[in-house]
């Protein structure tokens, strides 16, 4: 065994608990990374529902149960928020915001404060009832009204990110 | 005020698994499958308006489930927050704007094509497994 090698073999054992020691680390960090993200979406998750779930009680309460004007509400609101939060954060937007706090509000509160279940249900039931047009006539308005209000967002959030100034 | 409080409650424990499953199923489909197209969102919806469809029938028994806790821990909870409609909108304005018209289109008529068939088919089953016949 040359000098060479021999110092090479000296070196072998730190190097390895150096090596399995920043392996333990990126294993940690990536999960620690995880459960923040997940934790973020859950707290998002619980706000924009409980606000969902308010919006339609008292929708409920204000116009009745002919027409569901609670989900078509919340959906057309999650929509807009996305839509100009999405932009106002992007890669030229004039806000930062870091991975969680882009996780905490567009998955989380925009996710959970919007449903497309409740909206197939209501939609669904409405035919199941015989409401045809009822039916017919809340997916037509959903639908155009959340990409319209998606889009409104967008462009609100493009036209402030191209004012001068920060 | 009481009932608003316990409704409350009950929303807020399931939407705190529902938001979280659906970023999870969605990352899930979206790396397997590719993030060309928004396949993942579009599972997430589909399954979501499958398992209302199931419980809706079960909801129509009197005496099966516990209500309204149920339905406010399950439906307007988990399910609620589980799908979306916010990431269905800015993932169609994203083909939209990249010119991509049929994928964005597709997106549309497939995501309501397939959600309303689901929630109809799992009604569907539902009533049919509960007996209740008028499915």
């Amino acid at each position: 065994m040359s000098e060479l090698e021999k110092a090479l073999s000296v070196e072998e054992e730190p190097v390895r608990t150096a090596k399995a020691g920043l392996q333990r680390r990126v294993r940690w960090d990536w999960f620690r990374e995880r459960l923040l993200l997940y934790a973020a979406v859950s707290v998002g998750s619980i706000l924009g529902s409980v606000l969902r779930a308010l919006a339609s009680l008292a929708a409920l309460g204000w116009f009745g149960p002919g027409f569901p004007w609670g989900t078509l509400f919340v959906n057309i609101v999650g929509s807009f928020v996305i839509g100009f939060y999405a932009t106002i954060t992007g890669p030229d937007g004039r806000i930062f915001a870091g991975m969680y706090q882009r996780q905490f509000v567009m998955t989380g509160i925009c996710g959970g404060f919007t449903t497309f279940s409740i909206f197939s249900l209501e939609a669904f039931q409405a035919f199941h009832a015989g409401e045809f047009a009822l039916a017919g006539l809340y997916v037509g308005i959903s639908i155009i009204t959340w990409l319209a209000s998606v889009w409104l967002g967008h462009s609100l959030a493009s036209r402030l990110n191209r004012l001068g100034g920060t | 005020m009481q009932d608003v409080l316990h409704a409350v409650i009950w929303v807020a424990l399931g939407s705190a698994f529902g938001g979280p499953a659906r970023y999870f199923v969605s990352g899930l489909v979206g790396r397997h499958v590719g993030e060309t197209f928004p396949w993942g969102t579009m599972v997430v919806n589909v399954s979501g308006a499958f398992v209302i469809g199931l419980i809706a029938a079960a909801a129509t028994v009197d005496g099966l489930l516990p209500m309204p806790s149920a339905w406010q821990l399950a439906v307007t909870g988990f399910l609620g927050a589980y799908t979306t409609v916010s990431s269905f909108s800015l993932q169609t304005m994203a083909l939209a704007r990249d010119g991509q018209f049929l994928k964005a289109g597709g997106n549309v008529a497939l995501s309501l094509v397939l959600c309303l068939s689901a929630v109809a088919l799992g009604y569907g089953i539902g009533a049919f497994g509960l007996g209740i016949g008028s499915a």
